[in-house]
């Protein structure tokens, strides 16, 4: 069996949306080093991305600021942490229900928490008003045992 | 992306060649309207089998052509949605409202 690493990554770029497709790829490279599959990869670039503009659009309101990540492997664990010093969120539990934006006129759709809840395996997001948000986002990748015995266990209730 | 127009059955189709987010979505949505406003098609139908990426500004991407060309007095559907593309659609509830389609 492979030995699992810990390892540690920190990134910091300006609040601008052509940074948007530089974070969720960067993050996926960082975490193609627990192998996941093409779909968990998937999974991660896009609840990435969704932290991401969440931070340029709502946080900094399309003005200057700084986004910063931090992501750690811990055995076949990622954990994301996606943080800005923005406006920050009145009432998390609200902003976390689905359809629900504060910006409807940008043809936004309320499901950016949503989407990074079901495809990561937990979320929490820490918000202060005036001061920022932070979001935590961890995924478990499945060890490649688990997957091949997942694929021989669906392959043979094919036969 | 590119966009081919039917003349005799006044069919629009989009084929979506960018990723799809807040960034290139915005390019995306000037170009349809501005094509669907131009040919006022029947029906609209945009092709995802090239979208490599999609988070959730494909969502309001899709509502707001829905709108527009129904406003117009077209219809809209959707075809070759990806994994990806079909998880955050059905997520949204939006193929509840729009049809996928074969091309
Ligand atoms: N980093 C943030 N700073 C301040 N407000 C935020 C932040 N992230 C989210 N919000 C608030 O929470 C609401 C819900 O966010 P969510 O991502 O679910 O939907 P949305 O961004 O409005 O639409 P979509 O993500 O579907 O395009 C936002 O409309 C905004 O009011
Ligand atoms: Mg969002």
């Amino acid at each position: 069996m492979k030995e699992r690493i810990e390892n540690e990554m920190k990134l910091e770029f300006a609040s601008k949306a052509t940074n948007e497709s530089f974070a969720r790829i960067t993050v996926a490279a960082f975490a193609s080093q627990l192998d996941p599959t093409i779909e968990e990869l998937a999974d991660i670039k896009t609840a990435v991305s969704e932290a991401v503009t969440n931070c340029i659009i709502h946080a900094y309101e399309n003005k200057q600021g700084t986004i910063k990540i931090n992501a750690q492997l811990k055995e076949n664990q990622i954990i994301i942490q996606i943080s800005d010093n923005g406006k920050g969120i009145e009432n998390v539990d609200i902003a976390k229900e689905p359809l629900y934006t504060t910006k409807p006129n940008l043809e936004r759709s309320g499901m950016g928490f949503t989407i990074m809840e079901s495809f990561m395996d937990s979320m929490k997001v820490e918000s202060i008003v005036g001061l920022g948000t932070k979001v935590t986002l961890i995924k478990t990748i499945k060890k490649q045992e688990e997957k091949e015995k997942e694929d021989e266990i669906v392959s043979l209730t094919k036969e | 992306m590119e966009s081919k127009f039917y003349e005799d059955n006044k069919l629009l189709v989009f084929k979506i060649t960018d990723e799809i987010d807040d960034c290139s979505v915005q390019k995306i949505r000037r170009r349809a309207d501005y094509e669907i406003e131009r040919y006022m098609p029947k029906k609209v139908i945009f092709d995802f089998n090239s979208v490599t990426f999609m988070d959730s500004a494909g969502i309001g991407l899709i509502i707001g052509r829905y709108k527009f060309a129904n406003m117009l007095g077209g219809k809209l559907e959707v075809a070759n949605l990806t994994q990806n593309v079909k998880k955050i659609f059905e997520m949204s509830g939006i193929l509840k409202l729009i049809p996928v389609t074969q091309i």
